[in-house]
């Protein structure tokens, strides 16, 4: 196995982009990632898209990004792992280099999902949980959150408060991330008297529907130089976990166990514990799986991630700040970019370039991606 | 929603029937090829029980396609009490069903009820309910739902 560096990322605009196409936002970001190498070739793409084909009506998007970024001929792929698409194709681009079957490798995650209407939508981000079970007896996806926050609410008194708190925090941060989706500061008052969806969630605990696309351009490390024009980032550990596809069929529905089976293996490869990650991109598509994802990945107590948001110790200036860019509640949640835009973040802010959302001068960040209500996940963990 | 997709789920959506791993006890609903305690293969057809308690629960007020006229209403984690029954087609066979190591949980709606009146731990029994219907001409669905007990 070699050691893998990022070289290049790269952030479309995100949002509702009437404009783009889901190939205008793909090489859109992939173009960026690419200006930061010498050569701007590849010798592989990997792509992660949740469902281009009910949300654009297009699949066979490997194809589509090679032939619109003008690489015909290069072998590409696409991962698909619901709302971890992007983490599971940066997953399979990290391999492909570190085992040595390409030197030069690009990692694009999409999702176009303005061009169906809201109904449609919510449809395609329904078939990541278990149709036949779930969906069929009326479960929506902030259902499902719901369900989990209302249990951890019953196990380990997690608040009302301690909910809006993950959106005021994230909201907070995305207003000095310029690539954001919202740009708006709220309060928790106001989350709490938004429209309610899933009760005890509102139209503020939950991520929107988004266009968008990110991109990242990994390589040997040891060959970082020959093809990056910045200092590398390295990759330090990547962990992979799958859990049931139906929340009732877990054990504990208040626990993301593969969530912890990720981190653990994220953690063991790169040598580290929870302590020493000075910040972290994870996956709060409700505010509720924010509080449950810091706990999976050991940043706090089982049952005291409420606590965790409430005390500060995950915002800007926390001892471990946690969704730095705004995270998926602010930034926007276009499902398969999402795992790409992570560790573009993470990168950023190893780099030093985050502006007023820099947190000092970290040395390690981690980034969390997960699909459906936890039944898949991955933790991917950078440095320098 | 096809004839085929609705008609192959038929014997759990109405009539509960699950699989129970001979080796080991453990019951899927629904059944499944391999079990994922031991790995057995060898399964029987069981009845899951119709009583059981409100494990958590959401009262969905922005409903999926197909739920418009339903709104507000109570979609739960069942925990289905303990033990199952040998289908009637098989019983007398002689196969008694061993304990449930692990309770059987299924997500569901609950009826008859108030939103606000619903708790954890609260007391079901599952009904023979009609879940939606599909456009003017499609599959009328039907299904399990939860009553209060």
């Amino acid at each position: 196995m070699r050691d893998v560096a990022v070289i290049g990322v790269g952030m479309s605009r995100w949002g509702e982009l009437w404009s783009q196409s889901l190939r205008d936002l793909s090489c859109e970001a992939a173009l960026k990632a690419l200006a930061q190498t010498k050569d701007g070739g590849v010798d592989a793409i990997h792509v992660g898209c949740m469902s281009g084909g009910l949300c654009a009506g297009q699949e066979h998007l490997a194809s589509v990004v090679a032939d619109y970024l003008g690489f015909s001929g290069v072998p590409a792929s696409r991962s698909e792992s619901a709302c971890a698409s992007g983490g599971a194709a940066f997953k399979a681009a990290y391999a492909e280099v570190a085992a040595g079957l390409c030197d030069v490798a690009l990692v694009v995650g999409v999702e176009k999902m303005t061009d169906v209407g809201g109904d449609e939508a919510t449809y395609t981000l329904g078939t990541a949980a278990d149709q036949e079970y779930e969906c069929y007896n009326g479960a929506t996806f902030p259902g499902l959150y719901a369900m989990m926050a209302v249990r951890h609410m019953h196990e380990f008194g997690t608040t009302r408060r301690q909910l809006s708190l993950v959106a005021v925090k994230n909201h907070a941060n995305g207003l000095k991330n310029p690539e954001a989706q919202y740009h708006a500061k709220i309060t928790a008052e106001e989350v709490e008297g938004s429209a309610a969806v899933a009760d005890p969630l509102r139209l503020l605990d939950c991520s929107p529907i988004t266009d968008g696309a990110a991109a990242l351009v990994l390589c040997p490390l040891e060959l970082a130089k020959k093809f990056g024009k910045n200092s590398p980032v390295k990759v330090l550990g990547v962990g992979h976990a799958t859990d049931t596809i139906a929340l009732h069929s877990r054990k504990d529905v208040c626990r993301l166990s593969a969530v912890e089976k990720a981190a653990q293996r994220a953690y063991k490869t790169a040598g580290l514990k929870p302590g020493d990650i000075d910040l972290a991109e994870v996956h709060d598509c409700f505010t509720i799986a924010e509080i449950m994802v810091t706990e999976a990945l050991g940043f706090a107590k089982r049952g005291e991630g409420g606590k965790l948001v409430e005390s500060g110790a995950t915002g800007l200036g926390g001892k471990i700040p946690v969704n730095t860019s705004g995270g998926l509640k602010s930034k926007g949640h276009p499902v398969g970019a999402t795992g790409v835009a992570q560790l573009v973040e993470l990168v950023v802010q190893l780099r030093q370039e985050a502006g007023d959302r820099q947190v000092g001068k970290p040395k390690i960040g981690l980034a969390q991606n997960m699909g459906g209500t936890g039944g898949s996940s991955i933790v991917s963990i950078l440095g320098v | 929603m096809q004839p085929q997709r609705y008609w192959r789920e038929i014997p759990q959506r109405y009539r509960l029937e699950a699989g129970l791993c001979r080796k080991c006890g453990k019951v899927f609903m629904p059944p499944r090829g391999v079990c994922d305690s031991c790995r057995s293969t060898d399964f029987e057809m069981v009845r899951l029980s119709d009583k059981g308690r409100i494990h958590t629960f959401t009262v969905i007020r922005i409903p999926p396609s197909g739920f418009g006229e339903q709104v507000p209403y109570v979609l739960a984690v069942v925990e289905l009490d303990d033990g199952v029954r040998p289908l009637p087609m098989v019983s007398g066979g002689g196969t008694p069903a061993p304990e449930t190591p692990g309770a059987v949980r299924l997500t569901m709606q609950v009826a008859d009820c108030e939103p606000e009146d619903v708790r954890i731990g609260d007391p079901v029994r599952l009904e023979f309910r009609k879940i939606n219907e599909v456009g003017k001409s499609g599959v009328i669905c039907y299904g399990y739902k939860a009553v209060p007990a």
